[in-house]
């Protein structure tokens, strides 16, 4: 088997029996237990009813959940190898470092996806099973939404995690990037932002360019395709991008933030200090 | 086979190590002794290609930092703190065989003649093992492979006396072939082990001098001591080297490896004023322990 595959599944064994992966997939699992013991598929919200009801709320709450659960996790198991001495030893095996860096990224994305992914599959077998409806086109395209999430913000931690040198350094870091992008969705700084006169399209740039801001407004758009929610700034965004456009700009742009983040984590992780 | 050229490191402006120059050539066993935060550690990592540094580093003619799967495929290193892996041993040796195109079973071998059973504790997270069954499967990795330089940072610290006997046996095994480098806060653990010591000390190497190698590695020594009156915590350290009691814990009788007798008789100094009698003869390695 060659060393990239070998460093993942050795990620993987370690991942599934760290605590942290217990509670993720407790936390995502109990979402969804939860969303089916209150009733929520026989509510009713927009419209919205049975799974399709389920789905929009399971989504909200990841959303709201899986970035900095990701970003906390990496970078604390990953700064924490480091600081046990982990890296020392495992590096010192003749691995290359791009199989390295590159196999506990594709190690670890599996650990982070699979949980949220089984709960919603989980959701749908249980719905198929008492013959509720499916909406299937909203369930690939949530999925392929959790897979873009959860690869933007793992690249973001492995970014932090080689940058800083400790578990406290690296934790600070991905809590204050969390909490700079929680601050610039639109119901916070936006609306700082409109009120201090800014330029409207800067406003809509700047919840273009944060990653939480595309997740929660594509999450909108699949339950109200007009985006009336946010006001005038979806003449904006649907003028630019088109419905279906902005569907896909939602999957591909976070998807590139989180490759430039894992390349530039890579890039320093080759020059600098292993362990 | 190992040099260095003029290597430095600094830490945030602290020189740790302080233009370091050193040639090593094959079948060389250096003890790298020095104080905490001498540099041993650092320089150790600038071998092992883990750290950045100025100067040259090579390996064979090879940098262990551009050249990593090639150099450290004949590298084998033992760390002094075992690191907290949550895999089962099972994994962590298919992991480190598969990278280092070993056999697995090479590595269970040695394990086993360290006296740990890896079939019994294949699914055992490693973080869960005792000191000294880490410290065997460490050894057993770095060991079951071909390694041209063996790095070791006190590697038979946490081991029992018939453990490390079995491991400076494994060492005399590699003598002609293997370059040695073993790290220590003190020269008596591992002055035996070798034919060069390097001391280290702000950064800089400080001595760098011959050993005598009057004693092979698989030597054994049978050892005879009588006491003045027999004490409670001098038979708890005799057993502990698994001596027998020979007359109401007065006579005293055991065998001590070759490497280990500077650190024998240093462990039995504490008690110099209950020793009336001491003496240390030369046997066939085939003796066994008792």
């Amino acid at each position: 088997m060659n060393t990239l595959l070998l460093t993942a599944k050795l990620d993987i064994v370690e991942s599934l029996r760290a605590r942290w992966f217990l509670i993720y997939s407790l936390v995502f699992g109990g979402i969804v237990a939860l969303l089916f013991a209150f009733g929520l598929t026989e509510s009713r919200v927009l419209g919205f009813i049975g799974l399709s009801r389920l789905l929009v709320t399971y989504i909200q709450l990841t959303m709201a959940i899986l970035p900095v659960f990701v970003l906390i996790t990496t970078v604390r198991s990953v700064a924490g190898d480091r600081e046990a001495g982990v890296f020392e030893y495992l590096l010192s095996l003749p691995v290359s470092l791009s199989a390295w860096f590159w196999g506990k990224i594709v190690g670890r994305y599996v650990t982070i996806f699979l949980p949220v992914f089984v709960a919603m599959l989980g959701a749908v077998v249980w719905s198929l099973i008492q013959g509720i409806e499916v909406p299937w086109g909203m369930f690939f395209y949530y999925t392929a939404l959790l897979a873009a999430m959860a690869w933007c913000f793992l690249g973001i931690g492995m970014l932090i995690s080689t940058l800083a040198r400790s578990t406290d350094v690296a934790q600070g870091a991905a809590f204050m990037v969390w909490l700079t992008m929680l601050l610039f969705l639109d119901l916070i700084l936006l609306g700082v932002m409109i009120q201090g006169h800014v330029a409207p399209e800067v406003a809509v740039g700047v919840a273009l360019a944060n990653p939480l801001q595309v997740f929660r407004t594509a999450a909108l758009a699949m339950f109200d395709p007009q985006l009336i929610v946010l006001g005038p700034s979806a003449y904006v965004i649907l003028d630019l991008f088109g419905a279906a456009g902005y569907q896909i700009y939602a999957l591909i742009y976070p998807v590139l933030i989180g490759s430039l983040c894992a390349l530039a984590g890579y890039l320093t992780f080759r020059r600098s200090d292993l362990p | 086979m190992i040099r260095l050229q003029n290597v430095s490191k600094l830490f945030k402006r602290h020189r740790v190590l302080d233009h370091v120059s050193m040639e090593v050539e094959l079948g060389e066993r250096i003890a790298l002794i020095g104080s905490n935060g001498a540099g041993k550690t650092t320089l150790i990592r600038c071998l092992l290609g883990e750290y950045t540094h100025d100067g040259d580093v090579t390996i064979g003619g090879h940098s262990p930092r551009a050249e990593r799967t090639s150099v450290l495929g004949k590298v084998g290193f033992v760390p002094q703190l075992p690191p907290p892996l949550k895999m089962p041993v099972g994994q962590l040796v298919n992991f480190a065989a598969a990278v280092c195109r070993s056999d697995p079973k090479r590595i269970h071998d040695i394990a086993t003649r360290l006296g740990l059973d890896t079939h019994e504790i294949l699914a055992r997270p490693f973080n869960r093992l005792s000191g000294g069954m880490k410290q065997k499967l460490l050894i057993a990795i770095a060991l079951g492979r071909d390694t041209r330089v063996l790095v070791m940072d006190e590697p038979a610290a946490n081991l029992d006396p018939e453990a490390r006997h079995i491991f400076f046996n494994l060492l005399a095994e590699r003598l002609e072939n293997t370059t040695m480098i073993i790290s220590s806060h003190r020269l008596d653990e591992v002055a035996s082990l070798v034919n060069r010591v390097i001391e280290m000390d702000m950064g800089q190497v400080v001595l760098d001098d011959r050993v005598a190698e009057e004693t092979k590695l698989s030597a054994m020594f049978q050892c005879h001591l009588t006491l003045l009156r027999p004490d409670a915590a001098i038979a708890r350290t005799l057993a502990g080297w698994q001596f027998a009691d020979r007359r109401d814990g007065v006579e005293w009788h055991g065998l001590v490896s070759g490497p280990d007798r500077l650190r024998f008789l240093g462990t039995v100094t504490r008690y110099v004023g209950l020793l009336t009698r001491i003496e240390l003869a030369e046997v066939a390695p085939s003796v066994t322990l008792q």
